[in-house]
């Protein structure tokens, strides 16, 4: 019984990481079908500016998170006016290799201001303490984590679903020509919802390096575990990716209390077998 | 010229060239490492530490000059090494070679160097059958066996009586794992449980809560210095470990390039490993402090002075024996010195360095940088893993 609570405590806190983390890719690649294998890229960003900023600089966190985030997210919408333009019109397999592309330069970058080790971020004195729930200790830093995936997925639903740019997006996306005839600006819209995605990758690599810790190789690490949870949720539904990342949160920290032996085969051997009954993921779109 | 006279002339001038005892040769080295990719810190710190040790003995041993050739690998890539060796052997003659980060970079080569007769010293790759495999390889690095034995010796002579040991599944971890398990055993104590740990993990609280479960006076780890070890370090903390008396074990975890990152969560923590850059000798304080004005954004670790003390080797071998091969391995059996981590020498059996292995604290230096304070020395361990 406590190993079952155990279980969900820790796999909640890790699902909501890869939540963050993984969300902004959903959004990018199923509303505004770009293959952005860059997205891990941004999480490094906003995490290693970050790092600059509380470590090298000596600057409190909450004043440095949101500053990095701005600059990721300007960072994302020059990049989207620049190189993701000519993208959008590439096939599939020309955005994997030209969004791969801009990853290792992401890496390169990063790797020649800040080199190839650990990029630790300095937490705020609010974000250091445990907490003891009798049977268990639970960092403060993972329920501060768990509190800001549940805002993230409160708003985007808000904002997708209920607001007048949601409905924009939803309309560009479901027909580009359409929409633009009606007067909607769809590159306009195309422009805040990457910068949107990029920002909260920037979010999720700064919360989530307790977890995932932050380095130059960062985005190629990561790659495939949030690829896994776009793939799971399915693309472009905000409560799949949620569905998706807890699920496999749970699954992967429970695997690791019991299997451990079984290392990450248990979670792929997951993944096989909800992607052969569900190709497009929980909640996918037909 | 008539072309008698012509071959008389040539061969004149052949002859003197060949007699002439000043005659200056170049010898070439060839380090074969990671320089670039994630784990290019490799790399980086054995060039640095070669480069550290030019600059304070010169690039000639009497008359011949040396020249250093670095190949990249790009990682743990068993095929490039062999490539980059044969490469180095056929194309730029080279007598010697250095570096070798990973255990199957090093095996890769050894039908190579056995065949050429070309010694190899190995900076770092630390699996003790590597030295088995060729004659010529020889090592001034470490190996787990040599720096698990004296932890588990030393953890069950300071109060631990049950542990449970937590190591990265591959080979490393599990030979840390046998060592220390076998050494504590032997010294009356009892291994709890025994967890291996995948790989790609970086959420360690499962594990730390089954520790703290398990009851034990301490815990033994071994993880790959990196992402793995600041996220392991961290969840021992957090998860309450430390308040709950559970004692922390290690080698490598706290190493120079990782302890930065660790910050203050690293306090405390209790290691066995050969060396420190807070190692207190003159040797070791000129070798640091050269790094530091040659390479200012440096810290010296493990890696730097496998790479220190493998060119010092390869000087002597070339001493004693130019680029005879067969001769400088001879030469190098039993050789002894004094080294930044302390007096060493060279096994004349596995040909690998015996040493002292210190037990270390972390802690924090007058300057408030983070060390590992050396507090107790095993004196001159072998390599406790080599079965012949």
């Amino acid at each position: 019984m406590l190993v079952a609570l155990s279980i969900i405590i820790d796999g909640v806190a890790y699902g909501m990481i890869l939540f963050m983390i993984s969300v902004g890719l959903s959004v990018t690649m199923g509303l505004m079908r770009i293959m952005n294998l860059a997205h891990g890229g941004f999480a490094l960003i906003g995490g290693a500016i970050a790092h600059a900023l509380t470590v090298r600089l000596g600057i409190d966190f909450v004043p440095a998170a949101i500053l990095s985030i701005m600059t990721a997210v300007l960072i994302s919408f020059a990049l989207e006016r620049i190189v993701y333009r000519p993208i959008y019109r590439l096939g599939e397999l020309g955005q994997v290799l030209a969004t791969i592309g801009v990853t290792f330069i992401i890496i390169a970058i990063v790797n020649f201001f800040l080199g190839s080790t650990l990029l630790p971020i300095r937490p705020p004195s609010f974000m250091t303490g445990s907490v003891t729930l009798g049977f268990k200790t639970l960092p403060m830093h993972r329920l501060i984590v768990i509190g800001a995936g549940a805002m993230v997925l409160v708003f985007l639903y808000w904002l997708i679903e209920r607001t007048r740019f949601g409905i924009y997006l939803r309309a560009s996306v479901d027909n580009h020509a359409t929409a633009a005839a009606l007067g909607i600006n769809t590159s306009k819209i195309y422009a805040v919802t990457f910068a949107l995605g990029a920002g909260l990758a920037a979010l999720g690599g700064m919360l989530g390096a307790e977890l995932l810790p932050l380095e130059a190789y960062y985005p190629l690490r990561y790659m495939v575990l949030f690829l896994t949870v776009v793939a799971v949720g399915g693309l472009g539904t905000i409560t799949g990716s949620f569905a998706a990342a807890m699920g496999l949160g749970i699954l992967d920290t429970g695997s690791r209390y019991l299997l451990s032996e079984f290392g990450t085969i248990v979670f792929f051997l997951a993944v096989m077998l909800l992607l052969s009954a569900r190709p497009r993921g929980l909640l996918g779109r037909a | 010229m008539k072309p008698l006279q012509m071959a008389s002339v040539i061969a004149g001038l052949l002859a003197a060239l060949v007699t002439c005892p000043s005659s200056a040769e170049t010898i070439r080295v060839g380090i074969i490492a990671t320089f670039s990719g994630p784990n290019a810190i490799w790399g980086k710190q054995f060039k640095e530490a070669t480069e550290v040790y030019v600059a304070e003995h010169g690039d000639s041993i009497n008359g011949d000059k040396i020249e250093f050739i670095y190949k990249d690998v790009a990682g743990p890539n068993a095929d490039a090494s062999k490539a980059a060796a044969q490469d180095l052997l056929v194309r730029d003659q080279v007598k010697y070679l250095g570096g070798f980060d990973f255990t199957p970079n090093a095996l890769a080569v050894a039908p190579l160097i056995t065949q050429a007769k070309v010694p190899a010293v190995i900076f770092n790759a630390a699996t003790s059958s590597i030295n088995k495999q060729s004659n010529f390889f020889l090592r001034t690095s470490f190996t787990l066996w040599q720096v698990s034995v004296p932890m588990a010796n030393w953890a069950a002579a300071n109060g631990a009586k049950t542990v449970i040991t937590a190591v990265t599944d591959y080979n490393p971890g599990v030979d840390a794992e046998t060592a220390f398990a076998s050494a504590f055993e032997k010294k009356g104590g009892k291994i709890v449980s025994k967890i291996r740990m995948p790989l790609q993990t970086t959420d360690f609280a499962p594990f730390m809560q089954r520790i703290k479960d398990s009851g034990s006076d301490g815990v033994f780890a071994f993880l790959p210095a990196g992402p793995a070890t600041f996220a392991f370090t961290k969840a021992y903390n957090e998860g309450g470990l430390k308040q709950a008396g559970i004692r922390f074990y290690g080698t490598g975890e706290t190493d120079e390039t990782t302890i930065d990152a660790l910050g203050d969560q690293a306090t405390g923590l209790v290691t066995a490993y050969h060396y420190s850059d807070a190692h207190e000798s003159d040797l070791n304080t000129a070798f640091t402090a050269k790094l530091k004005q040659m390479f200012p954004s440096s810290r010296a670790n493990l890696a730097s002075v496998g790479a220190y003390d493998g060119v010092h080797l390869i000087y002597q071998m070339i001493k004693a024996a130019k680029g005879d091969g067969v001769k400088a391995i001879e030469a190098a059996k039993g050789l002894a010195w004094e080294s930044p981590r302390g007096p060493v020498k060279l096994d004349p059996e596995t040909r690998h360095v015996v040493q002292n292995v210190y037990i270390r604290r972390v802690e924090k230096d007058p300057q408030g940088r983070l060390i590992n304070k050396e507090f107790d020395t095993v004196q001159q361990v072998p390599d406790l893993g080599f079965n012949p």
